[in-house]
């Protein structure tokens, strides 16, 4: 302890405890410290002029032209681009987070190229539908390249399972509103395949992936993807909707299997009798209602849990154990990573305290905002499905169709469209008595 | 053909609906996009090890994730006593002071020692070989000049939108710098 104590008193001066040679017999010259430069600036303004012209190129391909090739090509190109050039990092998915600590943390700020990232794909969901998911994301283009045989998921596991995306955006964002971390790049498990790095139990989880992805289209998608939640939010409004057929659709059924992703929705049965609606209505009544209370629910629930999630804080962490310390110390023994912080927190431990209270009310408001979150999307969930939209034709779901153009060639009108199939050849509903499988 | 008649009240209704809620989700990115631009750089952010407050603890060599660590030993030169028997590159009680394996702090041999004049030996980081776990910063800050330190080399970062290291290191000497001033060198061995 001594020992220790004279050193540091030393080590306080600045002067050096052996001071530097002038080299008078040699004159040698000092190397110089090597400072490799970070990427160039203009790099970034590529990344975002690369993301602003695919998005284009996407809508122009999946709207006007109506080429699932050409929007194959352009998911290869942005998968080298984006996925295996820029190691997955500049990247929508996580840019909510970056932007949510912008607002919540006065030191931090955005750089314009996240806040680009964060909104153009979002922009041109309001108009097109996800022509991002389709032709731009790294993510989903490498998982579209693996669909060996997808399977089709029951529709009640689609539903339950549909609402992860939107828990997982909450957790990320409440998280990284406490300045704690940034959940969505840390668990992102595709971004280790293009780092063709990572710690194992990424890897093996990017793996699991991978290998559910052969089954099941676009698993990471439609079951966590984050920014998809918002991408699907976003398609709901779109102005524009992805069309299977090019102009009318005969309902010859040709189309229903298509979708990979499970995306495609049938026309609505005629229509219902009033007598049956009666009961339907006054369901949908209740279940309304349920959403406050769900909220409600939540947000007290979240607001209890506030206090043990704080721990996942390091800062935090440290603040109890340094407290724990005080009460019953323990000799440190082999210095490892978490008694040298502790020794740390014996240096300032009012600092350190102070920075962790002000983090446990960060804590407690996002946890809040979270449980209510969750009551929100699991009311929301429960209404839309007794929800029934009136549908006409066969067509793929706003919010859920990843504008892949999959499915415009199995409709005979779009095979007439590029001349693949003489018009005198089109099938009509009346010859197609069952459903054809595709 | 038997195209149903459309209904068409449900419909527009529903495209009512759909402007409304583009409109508003429109304002609201904008907004939310105004706010934080607002405060925003035109310049990006990369991590940076502050050499002052790094403790030393060996997790910049196995937490990054990149295998081979982005965290490199680095050599104010500047600040260097040569000494003879550096205690960033001898082990504590060498046998003898030679460049012999065994007489080495670091486990990968990445220290090269050369003879400049009498009595005074230059040590270099072969950035190669070197794989950031800080045993060296460690002798050299407690019993030398303290001018190898720890630092994020941005060659190899691939600048992570949050750092591996950064969020288990004890010492929470991690933090983002302008990456137009992408390092934190040491020029004096102060606390
Ligand atoms: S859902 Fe997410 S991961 Fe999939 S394509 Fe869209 S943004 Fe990318
Ligand atoms: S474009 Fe068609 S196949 Fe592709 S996701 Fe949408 S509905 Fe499915
Ligand atoms: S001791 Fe560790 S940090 Fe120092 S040069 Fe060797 S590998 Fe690098
Ligand atoms: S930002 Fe990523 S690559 Fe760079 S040092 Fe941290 S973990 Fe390693």
């Amino acid at each position: 302890m001594l020992a220790t104590l004279a050193l540091l008193t030393f080590s306080s001066l600045a002067e050096p405890r052996f001071p530097p040679p002038d080299f008078s017999e040699t004159n040698h010259q000092l190397p110089i410290t090597t400072t490799p430069a970070a990427r160039a600036e203009w790099l970034q303004y590529l990344d975002v002029a690369v993301l602003a012209g695919c998005l284009g190129v996407a809508v122009w391909l999946i709207h006007k032209h109506r080429s699932r090739r050409g929007v194959f090509w352009l998911s290869l190109c942005s998968l080298a681009y984006f996925g295996f050039w820029r190691k997955g990092c500049i990247c929508a998915i996580g840019a909510p987070q970056n932007i949510i600590l912008g607002l919540c943390e006065a030191g931090y700020t955005v750089p314009l190229t996240v806040i680009a990232f964060f909104a153009l794909p979002l922009i041109v969901a309001l108009f097109a539908g996800r022509a991002f998911c389709a032709g731009v994301c790294p993510h989903g283009a490498l998982q579209d390249l693996l669909i060996i045989k997808p399977l089709k998921v029951p529709a009640w596991l689609e539903h339950a399972l549909g609402i992860l995306p939107f828990i997982f955006l909450g957790f990320g964002l409440a998280f990284a509103a406490t300045g704690t971390g940034f959940p969505i790049c840390r668990y992102d498990p595709i971004v280790p395949i293009f780092r063709l790095n990572g710690p194992g139990l990424l890897i093996a989880l990017a793996a699991l992936t991978l290998l559910l992805g052969m089954f099941v289209g676009r698993p990471y998608c439609r079951f966590l993807c984050p920014y998809g939640a918002l991408l699907k939010l976003a398609a709901l409004a779109s102005k524009w909707r992805v069309r299977v057929t090019p102009d009318v659709c005969t309902q010859c059924q040709l189309c229903a299997n298509a979708c990979p992703f499970g995306a495609m929705r049938e026309p609505s049965p005629g229509t219902i009798a009033p007598k049956l609606l009666t009961p339907e209505r006054r369901r949908l009544g209740w279940l309304v209602l349920l959403v406050p209370a769900l909220i409600v629910g939540g947000a007290w629930l979240g607001g209890r849990l506030a206090v043990p999630v704080s721990r996942l804080n390091p800062t935090v962490e440290l603040a109890e154990r340094y407290l724990a310390q005080q009460k019953s110390p323990v000799n440190y023994g082999v210095m490892t990573p978490e008694t040298l912080a502790l020794q740390r927190a014996e240096h300032d431990p009012e600092a350190l305290l102070k920075s962790a209270a002000d983090l446990q009310q960060r804590f407690r408001r996002a946890c809040l905002a979270f449980g209510g979150w969750v009551g929100l999307v699991l009311g929301v969930k429960l209404v839309s499905l007794s929800l029934r939209t009136l549908r006409t034709d066969f067509e793929p779901d706003r919010g859920a169709c990843f504008a892949c153009a999959r499915c415009f060639r199995s409709c005979p009108q779009e095979l007439v469209r590029i001349g693949q199939l003489p018009a005198s050849e089109l099938p009509s509903s009346a010859s197609i008595a069952t459903p054809v499988k595709a | 053909m038997n195209e149903q008649p459309k209904s068409d009240r449900p419909t527009t209704r529903r495209t009512f609906l759909r402007n409304g809620a583009r409109i508003a989700a429109m304002t609201g990115l904008g907004a939310l996009a105004g706010v934080v631009a607002n405060r925003s750089t035109a310049e990006g952010w990369v991590w940076q090890i502050d050499p002052q407050k790094c403790l030393r603890c060996g997790n910049c060599a196995t937490k990054c994730v990149l295998e081979q660590s982005a965290v490199k030993c680095v050599h104010a030169f500047a600040m260097c006593g040569y000494c003879n028997l550096c205690t960033g590159y001898f082990e504590p009680e060498p046998n003898a002071l030679t460049t012999a394996a065994e007489n080495q702090l670091c486990p990968t041999g990445a220290i090269q020692r050369s003879f400049i004049e009498d009595p005074y030996y230059e040590y270099k980081i072969d950035e190669q070989l070197c794989i950031g776990c800080a045993k060296c910063v460690e002798g050299c800050s407690r019993f030398g000049n303290g001018s190898l330190f720890l630092q994020i080399r941005h060659d190899r970062c691939v600048h992570c939108n949050e750092c591996a290291i950064a969020r288990t290191c004890p010492g929470d000497a991690f933090r983002r710098v302008p990456a137009s001033q992408p390092y934190l060198l040491k020029t004096t061995h102060a606390h």
